[in-house]
């Protein structure tokens, strides 16, 4: 479990995020929607340790983030930045393969190769392993970024918008991976999303952040309705089930 | 910014350069009276032969220096460079090398039009090379630049070691006023000629700055701009480096500045820009010749000091209100 | 094979040591080579010091392109150097222990270039174009600073600081070669049990946290590293502004590895077969004095340019 406690932050006179209380449950998928600005990746990088928390408490577990070594929250918490530029020329595998840094330091066991070889086959990029991050396209870099924190083997796995740049068959790919990862390795996911239908349809619960407070929160099928999101982003939304599923429609 | 503030600046300009200039007039070694100019044959003869002229190549050459930083900026799109970073002034030297070696007995011009043109030279080759840097990396131009520059300062340095000539090198590397008299200068109204032609096409340099797609969507001949800039830089840079010597940091100063201050429109900003170039580089001239009085010490090394210190100061403190 | 090529680089190294230190000898053999080891040595610490400094530089600033010196760190080390000269008098720096002030100027270093980096850090976090552009203007004015401080003093005085202003590997002084050399490769060596760290910092600032690297923490430890690695070569030889910048990149460009266990080396094996084959090449070949930092300046430049048109430079 994360639980937020009066958190508050700001990025030199501009308050970001207003007393935020908040907990997010233990083996569940949890997506964090809201309009741009909303504080939603900074909330995420808080939690994450990216940032140092200005006032408030986080704590993952039993561990207090502003605490705990960070050797410590690698091997419970990986991340997924949501742009990550990489001076170095390094390939898809040896990318992967840092992912094992946390437990290994940089000595590689028989045992983490197989773990980042599994990576690199559960997200499609096993043919892609030699090539150059800066040879490869958007979409593919993005997944090798969530093969490497996958490669941590973490309970917990954030993500910053991970669907950016990936088409319909891999941002389908990697949301049915996180749901699977959820339902049968019992990890616990937060990832940022701005695709209503991608939370809709596969989170178990959903955090929603306007002007830094947390507007809404709960199971999908309760606070995603057309009223709610109508609210929340400032535009007509409609909400209709269709084959017993919840389809938001927003486009005209 | 409203038109009565514009005027309010120009008016501050000319308040504050005479200001400067009847202080650079009467401060020396020798003694000197404004009010006894006409009374004492002496004290005119010391204001016509070396005060004035002393004044007056120090505000031509602030004023030029300024302006083709900015020209520079607009036509290579990069706020940070100016001719001193990016080559220009090494490759003058190139030609003034050249021309002592080979036909030491040239007068003054035509070393002047050699330096211009490897100058022009060294300026087009920057341009060549700035357009085959990735466009997503707007870092790497200022960096490609000092390396450049340092490349052709390299080998004017080899050649200037092997020759013997590097005594004559270092009078161009410090550049000041010390020795400036009525007769030595003169070459520098051409470069204030120049500039003033400039500010005629101050227009066509600000849409120039949009970048070629846009200025020939707008009907401008792109080519022909970028012609007439690097002609009127290479025209400044050369004529100061073989007048007064090396002054870094104002065309990359200044430019920067009165741009934070009203904005990239060069019509309304080029006397501004001209005005503040003079202004400092005068303002530092004085400064060197009081520090360690009776002793000089180059205004350019004065501006390498104050000029950071603004910059960085400008750099650093915008982050405060961002 | 990357590792074959290390050991490609550690016998060009070799050899050409060997070519610098037999050439040619005749005459007072035993006081000539004693002559040539001395030289022989300060090349070998300062291309070792130059090449480490500037891939961990790169490293901790995540560009290819920047080098301790094009961000002003030597020229920071001469304004140190200068201002010492100018508080103690010319007299007064001669008289001291080489020891005390060769600790002194490079702690005085060490304080001065970490307040420095954390006053533009704290501003400019993220923004790498500012950064670089302070740290180019910081060495411009560092270069002014310094040159206004020699205009004003003594000519005596300026005697003793005008060796330190201009790369020169001729009178190299025992003392400060044996305390610099030492630190040099101290470090050198020692810096290799952090490789894999280095691996992870070469990632960036996030990524290395995430994985569980204190990055602070490592990156000031590195700049200190980095700033004792510049002093020394500086205090040696002078400075020289494109060595690092070309040794990196042939390092990056010839290794094609992330690895700092390997680039590290290659680094510094490059840096010193530049600087020992070129003194051997002028000494020796063409009868040039002590302008082989020129030339290094010149080849440098004009090959990293080449480098950078190509695209091998991104």
């Amino acid at each position: 479990m994360i639980s937020i406690e009066a958190l508050n932050h700001a990025a030199g006179t501009t308050q970001i995020l207003h007393d935020i209380t908040l907990t997010i449950p233990r083996g569940g998928l949890t997506a964090l929607i809201g309009p741009n600005g909303a504080g939603k990746s900074t909330l995420l990088n808080l939690i994450a340790a990216q940032a140092d928390v200005q006032s408030g408490r986080i704590s993952v577990d039993d561990l207090d983030v502003a605490t705990t070594p960070r050797t410590q929250l690698a091997q419970r918490m990986a991340v997924v930045a949501q742009r990550s530029d990489i001076a170095s020329r390094l390939t898809v595998g040896d990318l992967v393969e840092f992912g094992r840094w946390p437990h290994s330091k940089g000595r590689l066991t028989p045992y983490d190769r197989a773990i980042a070889s599994h990576a690199l086959e559960v997200f499609d990029l096993t043919n892609l392993s030699h090539r150059f991050l800066d040879e490869i396209s958007g979409g593919q870099r993005q997944r090798a970024f969530v093969a490497m924190a996958y490669t941590q083997q973490t309970d917990w796995l954030m993500l910053d918008e991970p669907l950016n740049n990936l088409d319909i068959r891999h941002a389908r790919g990697l949301m049915g991976e996180l749901a699977r990862l959820v339902r049968e390795e019992n990890r616990s996911i937060v990832i940022v999303l701005h695709d209503l239908n991608h939370a809709a349809a596969w989170a178990d619960h959903v955090v929603a952040l306007d002007a830094g407070r947390v507007a809404f929160s709960g199971a999908p099928d309760q606070v995603l309705t057309a009223e709610a999101l109508s609210t929340l982003y400032n535009a007509p939304i409609q909400t209709h089930m269709i084959d017993g599923r919840k389809v938001i429609l927003h486009h005209r | 910014m409203s038109g009565s503030r514009i005027y309010g600046a120009y008016a501050l300009c000319i308040v504050s350069l005479t200001a400067l200039a009847l202080l650079s007039v009467s401060i020396g070694v020798a003694q000197f009276d404004l009010r006894q100019l006409f009374t004492n044959p002496a004290d005119l003869e010391l204001l016509l032969l070396s005060r004035g002229p002393r004044t007056l190549a120090a505000l031509l050459t602030g004023a030029s220096l300024a302006v083709s930083g900015v020209i520079m900026q607009l036509l290579v799109r990069n706020k940070f460079v100016e001719p001193g970073t990016t080559g220009a002034t090494e490759a003058a030297m190139i030609g003034l090398l050249v021309v002592t070696l080979l036909a030491p007995g040239w007068p003054i011009f035509a070393k002047m039009l050699a330096a211009c043109i490897t100058s022009l030279i060294g300026i087009l080759g920057f341009l060549a090379l700035s357009r085959v840097l990735p466009p997503t990396q707007p870092l790497l131009v200022p960096l490609v630049g000092l390396i450049y520059s340092g490349v052709l300062g390299a080998g004017v340095t080899f050649v200037a070691f092997q020759t013997d000539l590097l005594q004559y090198l270092g009078t161009w590397l410090n550049g000041g006023f010390s020795g400036v008299l009525a007769g030595r200068y003169e070459l520098l109204w051409i470069a204030g000629g120049v500039t003033i032609a400039a500010y005629f096409a101050a227009d066509r340099f600000t849409v120039a700055g949009l970048g070629p797609t846009t200025s020939r969507a707008l009907g401008l001949p792109y080519r022909q701009v970028m012609a007439i800039g690097v002609t009127v830089i290479a025209i400044v840079t050369s004529l100061v480096v073989v007048t007064v010597g090396l002054l870094p940091f104002i065309g990359l100063v200044v430019p920067n500045i009165v741009s934070r201050l009203m904005g990239d429109n060069l019509r309304r900003s080029l006397p501004v820009v001209a005005a503040m170039g003079a202004g400092l580089v005068l303002f530092c001239d004085i400064l060197g010749r009081v520090i360690r009085y009776p002793y000089e010490i180059p205004a350019g090394t004065v501006f390498g000091i104050l000029g950071g210190i603004i910059f960085l100061w400008l750099l650093l403190g915008r982050r405060r209100n961002a | 094979m990357p590792n074959m090529r290390i050991v490609l680089l550690a016998v060009l190294l070799v050899i050409f040591s060997a070519t610098f230190l037999i050439w040619g000898l005749s005459g007072r053999i035993w006081f000539i080579l004693e002559l040539r080891a001395v030289k022989l040595s300060a090349l070998i610490v300062v291309g070792c010091a130059v090449g480490v400094s500037t891939v961990l530089f790169q490293t901790i600033s995540g560009n290819r392109i920047l080098t301790p010196s094009i961000m002003g760190f030597d020229a920071l080390f001469i304004l140190i150097q200068t201002m010492l000269v100018f508080m103690l008098g010319g007299f007064g720096y001669t008289q001291l222990p080489q020891l005390a002030v060769f600790g002194g100027e490079i702690a005085a270093m060490v304080l001065a270039s970490l307040a420095l980096f954390t006053l533009i850090h704290r501003r400019s976090r993220h923004d790498l174009q500012m950064l670089i552009l302070v740290g180019v203007i910081f060495g411009l004015m560092f270069r002014s600073m310094a040159s206004f401080l020699q205009r004003v003093m003594d000519p005596s005085e300026f005697a003793v600081v005008q060796g330190a202003m201009f790369a020169s590997f001729g009178g190299i002084d025992r003392v400060e070669l044996l305390l610099a050399g030492t630190t040099i490769m101290l470090l050198s060596v020692g810096i290799l049990r952090w490789a894999s760290l280095c691996d992870v910092v070469a990632l960036g600032r996030g990524p290395a946290q995430s994985l569980g690297v204190n990055y602070n923490a490592v990156e000031r430890r590195l700049l200190i590293v980095i700033t004792v690695l510049v002093s020394c070569a500086t205090a040696l030889v002078g400075p020289i502004t494109f060595l690092g910048l070309l040794a990196a990149s042939l390092a990056h460009a010839l290794m094609r590895t992330h690895r700092h266990i390997l680039l590290l080396p290659a680094a510094a094996m490059i840096a010193a077969i530049i600087l020992v084959a070129g003194q051997a090449l002028f000494e020796r070949v063409l009868g040039l004095q002590s302008t082989l930092a020129v030339v290094v300046e010149f080849a440098g430049g004009v090959l990293f340019l080449i480098l950078l048109i190509q695209g091998k430079i991104r």
